[in-house]
């Protein structure tokens, strides 16, 4: 008896399944049809709930499979899909797994067809439920609900809202992370309970049952909107990834509009606050005597001062910088005039530098002095100061190109280096640059002038050491 | 000053961490806390649990343990001379709010960086403190990722590696003249030296596992790097170069790239504004193809433009696919897969499709256009059963057909 005799011609089966996510039920049942050759449009596959109207004259009972009925066939492939697409919400799933399966047996290596329509669909049913799943991993959220029984302690529940049916599926998941804590995770299609050694499940739930907030949210939402940058808004991405539908269970959600709406604002702020808009670099020295002249970026323009320029060839070999315009400097608007200005030319004459051969100017533009009366005191500038107005000192290096930077003071050397150094630590060698010339860095002259006696005639030996290791140097370099 | 409370911290400290772009959770050993006495688990694939307006991906606590600092790097809204507020976690605080998080299934776990307080050693062994109680007192199983830094000593840093699921060390600039440039008081040697030790520690960690059973884990998810993009004058040919050089001197699982962003109280030195994010989305492209396409560094060079630099209207691959037309079009139901590979528009996952169709029937272009995302990019350089391109690939216009409209518009707008 063939199993086509078997099967009584035109006869409907109507499978009842106890459970929407069973999917050992349905293979066991899906077995045993194949096995009796009934083809897929004579069954009707019903989920609890679900309506089975379509077939209500069909047979309830299964048919029995012939004892020679050949093995069903299903590679490792379908399983696993079928598994996981059984959770899908879609009521047309049983019905295709088992097309899927029927087909199977002609053609066993038809899951690896993806162009077919049923593989098609079977993967896409499976890829839904595993985002689905993979949503609730990420985005059930806990609330601590404490227990007036000490003795149960805290209890952390949360309610979610799956689309499909993947409750039972991931209780292992949570089982495996939160082992050590009493939970619950409540839907509205089930209910899971751990009390740190067994699960249980529950009926279906309502949003009220779960609790309405925790006090670790204040921090939670604080940190989301402290780790978003305003500065790289990508809605698009958020939400392909966050779809809305999960927003009314996740406490962070509620902040998303106004980070949304403040971004813009949020970012101008930044870029304000801390952006010093220059603009292209000039590329003349007149340039950039005229644009010091209007450059407030710092507190130090700011002040009632000039700017003051460097002066000498625009083809020096020797960039002298020292720290910023004294007093006279920004009267006369010229660097190195004062008592410190003459101290270095001294000091360059004894060991045979020519200054007029020598760019010289400061690692800041402008003169920083508080008032006292009617005399303005020197002021140092600040490690901030200096390294904005790095831009002009590294603006007029870019033009005269020089071989040899000499840093006079830390000021100085900060604002070639970016960083503060000893002068006693850096002085007597050369330190390599970027643009691949040398800088020298030793005291300011103004250091000099504040010391008496012996300590005055060590610096002033050591700063004219310093010198002559600069002025050997350019000759080595000539 | 009132003391802050730690919702303020957090703020501070959680802000400070924002400009970071790492942010995996994934490839660690597996791990849950059935047996034990505490929670969490690692199971492999990270899981993001939240997404933020930036449409960057929350998966761990991503915060600083202090953003006071002894160094004084322009890029850095940290630096020493910056004025934003100051703010400095407790260790102790750290793992409180850890595992607060954690229970509530808010985050993977958490990743924790410094700023440098009185000295390297110092740093580093209170980030080391943070993860020795979470691991040991809490027996805490979910992911740790901790920044080492590479001026501390490298006992310390051999212990983060026992703590934590990834370590990483950021090499900060492409180029050895950026970092002295930008960061004065780094030192690339020192660095890359502290990269090479991790990696010696992962080979090694490795190894005594494979002879003895329970040999102590170091860093299962390997040690990661970042560098900034667009703070120097550093070229895309020259970024992807030195990543390709870290993968292969130091086995690194990732390098992330940061497009240097506005910072509040930026330094002077820096450019005069940011680089397009679309820079950095290149850049990982380029990445992509490096780790998973099989394109060879070189290959990434040479889809760049005169100026050395990967075009921002079209992906890297397109780029690539447009200067070397002569590989086209390639047969979807001959070609090898790493032919398939190079075509614009198929990725990874389309060509396994290809590969397993192609066996029960011979594709048609109906069929590839069911297995891919979008045919209409695809097109110009297959050949299927009923189609083939015949002067596509040849037409001077080829890139203005393919290249995103919207931002062509961008462009001319410019």
């Amino acid at each position: 008896m063939t199993a086509l005799q078997h099967v009584k011609l035109g006869t409907y089966y109507v499978v009842h399944l106890p459970e929407a996510d069973d999917f050992d039920f349905w293979r066991e049942r899906a077995r045993a049809l194949v096995q009796s050759d009934v083809p897929p449009d004579r069954i009707a596959w019903v989920e609890p709930g679900g309506s089975g109207d379509l077939f209500a004259h069909g047979e309830r009972r299964m048919p029995v499979p012939p004892m020679d009925a050949r093995p069903v066939r299903a590679n490792r492939r379908f399983v696993s899909l079928a598994k996981n697409a059984i959770l899908h919400s879609d009521p047309e799933r049983f019905a295709l797994l088992y097309r899927l399966l029927w087909r199977l047996q002609s053609n066993p290596r038809m899951m690896e067809d993806k162009a077919d329509l049923d593989v098609r669909r079977v993967e896409e049913l499976d890829k839904n439920v595993r985002r689905d799943s993979h949503k609730m991993h990420a985005f059930v959220r806990f609330r601590l609900v404490e227990s007036e029984d000490e003795e149960v302690g805290e209890h952390y529940v949360a309610w979610f809202e799956p689309e499909h049916h993947i409750l039972r599926a991931n209780a292992g998941f949570f089982m495996r992370r939160f082992s050590n804590m009493r939970w619950s995770i409540l839907t509205p299609r089930g209910s899971l309970h751990w009390d740190t050694e067994t699960m249980s499940e529950g009926p279906p739930a309502e949003r009220h049952d779960a609790p309405g907030g925790d006090p670790m949210e204040d921090l939670w939402r604080t940190y989301y909107a402290s780790i978003f940058n305003p500065a790289r808004l990508k809605i698009g991405a958020m939400l392909k990834e966050m779809p809305k539908k999960y927003w009314k269970n996740m406490p962070e959600a509620s902040l998303i509009p106004d980070l949304i709406a403040g971004a813009q604002g949020r970012e101008a702020k930044m870029v304000e606050k801390g952006a010093l808009e220059f603009e292209e670099r000039p590329d003349t020295l007149a340039a950039i005597d005229k644009a010091i002249h209007a450059c407030r970026k710092c507190p130090i323009g700011q002040l009632d001062n000039h700017a003051v320029m460097g002066e000498g060839p625009q083809d020096a070999a020797l960039m002298i910088v020292g720290e910023q315009p004294g007093d006279q400097e920004d009267q006369t608007g010229r660097p190195f005039v004062g008592p410190a200005g003459q101290l270095l030319d001294t000091h360059l004459e004894k060991v045979g530098i020519d200054r007029r051969a020598a760019y010289v100017t400061n690692a800041v533009k402008h003169f920083k002095y508080v008032q006292r009366g009617k005399r303005r005191l020197h002021q140092n500038p600040g490690a901030k100061e200096i390294d904005t107005c790095r831009w002009w000192i590294e603006s007029e290096r870019a033009i005269v190109k020089p071989k040899l930077v000499l840093a006079m003071g830390a000021s100085a050397a900060r604002g070639m280096l970016g960083k503060t150094v000893s002068i006693s630590k850096v002085r007597g060698a050369p330190i390599p640059l970027e643009d691949g010339s040398e800088l020298w860095v030793t005291a300011h002259p103004s250091y000099l002038l504040r010391l008496d006696g012996p300590a005055r005639e060590e610096q002033a030996r050591l700063f004219d050491a310093d010198l002559a290791a600069v002025r050997a140097r350019l000759e080595d370099q000539a | 000053m009132a003391a802050q409370t730690v919702l303020q911290k957090l703020e501070i400290l959680a802000d400070a961490a924002k400009y970071d772009a790492s942010c995996a959770s994934s490839g660690t050993a597996k791990k849950n806390s059935l047996g034990g006495k505490g929670i969490g688990s690692t199971e492999g694939m990270g899981i993001c649990h939240a997404y933020a307006p930036d449409g960057r991906c929350i998966s761990l606590l991503k915060i600083l343990l202090t953003n006071h600092c002894v160094f004084d790097c322009h890029y850095c809204v940290n630096r020493k001379s910056s004025n934003v507020a100051r703010a400095r976690f407790t260790p102790q605080e750290v793992v409180d709010l850890t595992l607060a998080f954690y229970r509530r299934n808010y985050i993977e776990g958490l990743f924790l960086s410094s700023g440098i307080v009185k000295n390297s050693n110092h740093t580093m062994e209170q980030i080391v403190e943070v993860a020795r109680i979470l691991r040991e007192e809490h027996d805490f199983r979910g992911y740790i990722h901790l920044k080492t830094i590479p001026e501390a000593d490298a006992e310390i840093v051999h212990q983060a590696g026992l703590y934590a699921d990834r370590v990483s060390i950021n090499v900060e600039l492409p180029t050895d003249s950026g970092l002295t440039r930008l960061a004065p008081d780094k030192d690339a040697r020192q660095i890359e030296g502290a990269m090479g030790k991790v990696k010696a520690d992962l080979v090694e960690a490795k190894d005594a596992r494979k002879r003895f059973k329970h040999a102590p884990r170091f860093a299962p998810a390997g040690q990661s790097t970042q560098m900034i993009v667009g703070a120097d004058a550093a070229t895309d040919a020259d970024i992807v170069g030195k990543a390709s050089r870290l993968y292969d001197n130091f086995r690194l699982r990732r390098v992330y790239y940061s497009a240097f962003s506005p910072i509040p109280d930026a330094s002077a030195v820096l450019p005069l504004k940011r680089p397009p994010l679309i820079r950095e989305h290149r850049l990982y492209q380029s990445d992509w193809l490096m780790r998973f396409y099989g394109y060879k560094p070189a290959d990434v060079m040479q889809a760049t433009e005169a100026d050395g630099n990967l075009p921002l209207d079209i992906d890297p691959k397109l780029a690539w696919a447009l200067k070397f037309r002569e590989a086209f079009p390639v047969d979807v139901n001959r070609a090898s897969k790493e032919q398939l590979l190079r075509v614009p528009g198929l990725g990874v996952k389309a060509v396994g499709k290809i590969l397993a169709s192609r066996r029960h029937r011979a594709l048609r272009l109906d069929d590839v256009a069911l297995l891919t995302q979008s045919i209409t990019k695809v097109r110009p350089f297959i050949v299927t059963v009923d189609w083939r391109p015949i002067t596509l690939t040849d037409r001077a216009d080829l890139r203005s057909l393919l290249a995103p409209k919207s931002e062509q518009l961008e462009l001319f707008a410019a």
